[in-house]
């Protein structure tokens, strides 16, 4: 059909790319955490699965990967539970606002993420909007602390910025459902809530799974969040990655870390998908 | 205002009051009306056809004694009771979708009991009547699959016993039959009438296919612009059209224009003999009742109306086959007769001026005329 050259012409350029931007950092990756960093901070190119028992051995890595995901959880569970009733109204019941109602779940992402974390900065800080209205209102008589510089404070924040990332999939599952299996449900019996926990909630199923899966992984990768909010007790596995990276000069350690991290997200992922295609009927 | 024939009940089994009796009911959509003033009434156990063309509110009618749509005015009761006031999951009614609208996730047996768990029945009533429906049916083989693995014609059957087996008062169906080809079709509409007789349910059946129509209905109701134009059997519908519209639309037709003198049609060069009142009239003739004679029998017998005419068009239909002949006046009509090889020169012709039916003219002219 096309000629060999056409074919290569199209093909190669993203072949370079990702090989270049991709494997070959990935590569190094994979390498770098199998090499060790000298006392007088030079790379040791000589295989060794130290990192990696340093990785097991000291408890603040596991702990800080334990919060990330703990917190990254509780981001999946507030967006999907915000967004699948932002979704289900949009589908639904907007009517002929459907789009204009659309664009204002997706204004948020023009907005720069730096720019929405810092918003929560100044809402949520002890001399923020909120603690100057609660005390306005004399609610509470000194700042509340625990607002800012928290795990409190990530969670928020990734929700807000996630949220549109879990209502899309779950809208676009929703718009994929053909109404007539809605009014063969009312037909044969059931109440409209029959009919949303026996036909349109398991058919929305494969995006509640793909909306639940980018909030997750998103925020468990995250570290803007957790550098500018979180405080000590609100950092996450990005956090330390960077450090060792950046001031301790441990780019072995880094990379193994990162490279833990990857094979995770990469296997939820898979899963996600596995799933998503179990509960996908065309 | 089409009249409507009173329903002609073709079973004993009808009571004093209709299963279903609708009450002028008019629906718009926007500015555009769909349906204007409805009155219909379904009998005990009767096979009731809405027919009509694309656009003609059959769907819309169907879907407001559903509760899918609510109606502008008018009423619909259920022996004697409001029935139009009830969401559609607190009705009496089951309908087969006209794509069957199986649910996905479910496999055919879950499909079946849907309407039976959503009401709570125990456990062991629901295997019973999901397998005696399946058994209905004949797809008790299928009872584990999903939709997606079984044919058309036998997610057809699964729609019917999803309805079915809820025991409902009426069944809907909205062209259950239009997505099948051919051969399983004229089998569909077979079985379909027999499984009607066989659980004795009243069955409102949408069609836009007269033969279909035709073949399974006790009665027909034709809908034309969201007005009925004729409720009867079809047989009567057939035979005794009202109106051109529903000569043109049910079957073929020659509709012949004439004036009424004394006594006696005008029609072109043709003339006959009726009991109608002076003016301006319209006759459907069916070409099967104009009959090709032999040139010896062309008398003046005042039973027959005869003529001349050539043979301009000969179609082919297999056991019949459709002249189109041109009379010696110059106008052309349809003739339905047996197939014969060699046909040619002038052809006598003659029909019983009884089967000369006169029919109203259509409110509005037909957009599309069909015939």
């Amino acid at each position: 059909m096309f000629s060999r050259a056409y074919r290569a012409a199209i093909t190669l350029p993203p072949l370079i790319w990702v090989v270049l931007f991709l494997l070959i950092p990935y590569g190094l990756l994979f390498c770098y955490s199998f090499w060790s960093v000298s006392p007088s901070q030079t790379i040791v190119h000589s295989w060794t699965l130290d990192n990696y028992r340093e990785l097991f051995r000291v408890n603040v890595y596991l702990q800080t990967l334990v919060r990330s995901m703990w917190i990254a959880a509780r981001v999946m569970t507030f967006s999907l539970l915000l967004g699948y009733p932002l979704a289900y109204f949009l589908s639904f019941y907007a009517g002929p606002r459907k789009d204009l109602f659309y664009q204002l779940v997706i204004i948020p992402l023009w907005v720069s993420y730096l720019v929405r974390a810092y918003a929560w900065k100044t809402i949520l800080g002890s001399d923020g909007v909120l603690n100057t209205l609660l005390q306005y209102v004399h609610l509470t008589k000194h700042p509340l602390e625990f607002l800012l510089y928290s795990p409190f404070a990530v969670v928020l924040t990734l929700t807000h910025i996630y949220t549109p990332f879990t209502v899309l999939p779950i809208y676009a599952a929703l718009e994929h459902i053909p109404r007539n299996l809605v009014e063969a449900s009312h037909d044969l019996g059931a109440s409209p809530l029959q009919t949303f926990w026996r036909v349109i909630f398991p058919l929305s199923i494969p995006g509640v799974l793909a909306g639940a899966t980018f909030a997750f992984v998103l925020s468990l990768g995250d570290f803007l969040a957790p550098l500018l909010l979180g405080g000590p007790s609100g950092i996450m596995i990005s956090n330390i990655v960077v450090s060792l990276f950046g001031a301790a000069y441990n780019w072995p350690l880094g990379a193994a870390i990162s490279l833990c991290m990857l094979i995770l997200v990469v296997s939820l992922l898979f899963l996600s998908e596995k799933l998503e295609k179990k509960w996908s009927f065309r | 205002m089409a009249t409507t024939t009173e329903p002609v009940v073709t079973s004993a089994k009808a009571g004093l009051q209709p299963l279903l009796a609708i009450r002028n009911v008019a629906k718009s959509f926007g500015r555009n009306p769909v349906l204007r003033d409805i009155s219909l009434q379904i009998a005990e156990g009767e096979f009731l056809t809405i027919l009509g063309e694309s656009g003609s509110g059959k769907t819309t009618l169907l879907r407001i004694i559903a509760g899918f749509e609510s109606a502008d005015s008018g009423e619909i009761l259920m022996e004697g009771e409001r029935l139009d006031v009830l969401p559609p999951y607190r009705r009496r009614v089951n309908t087969v979708f006209q794509n069957y609208a199986l649910f996905p996730h479910l496999t055919v047996e879950e499909n079946v009991g849907y309407g039976l768990r959503v009401t709570k029945l125990p456990k062991t009533e629901i295997a019973d009547r999901v397998t005696e429906a399946l058994a209905m049916v004949k797809m008790t083989a299928f009872a584990k699959s999903k939709p997606a693995k079984i044919s058309g014609g036998q997610q057809q059957r699964i729609a019917l016993a999803r309805a079915l087996v809820n025991r409902p008062r009426l069944l809907l169906l909205d062209e259950p039959l239009s997505a099948l080809d051919a051969n399983l079709r004229r089998q569909m509409q077979v079985e379909l009438k027999s499984l009607q007789r066989e659980v004795g349910i009243s069955f409102v059946f949408v069609t836009h296919d007269q033969e279909e129509a035709m073949v399974m209905s006790d009665r027909i109701a034709l809908l034309r612009m969201g007005e009925l134009e004729q409720v009867a059997s079809p047989r009567e519908i057939y035979s005794h059209p009202a109106t051109a519209y529903t000569a043109q639309f049910i079957g073929h037709t020659n509709l012949l224009r004439g004036e009424i003198k004394s006594g006696i049609v005008h029609c072109n060069s043709l003339s006959w003999r009726v009991g109608l009142p002076e003016g301006p009239a319209l006759f459907s003739l069916r070409p099967e009742n104009i009959r090709i004679v032999p040139p010896a029998t062309d008398n003046a017998d005042v039973n027959v109306v005869t003529f001349h005419g050539k043979i301009r068009h000969q179609a082919f239909h297999g056991a019949t086959e459709l002249l189109q002949v041109v009379c010696d006046d110059g106008h052309t009509l349809s003739v339905r007769t047996a197939t014969r090889e060699q046909r040619q020169g002038d052809l006598h012709l003659e029909f019983s001026p009884m089967d000369a039916v006169p029919v109203r003219e259509s409110a509005i002219s037909t957009s599309g005329e069909r015939g």
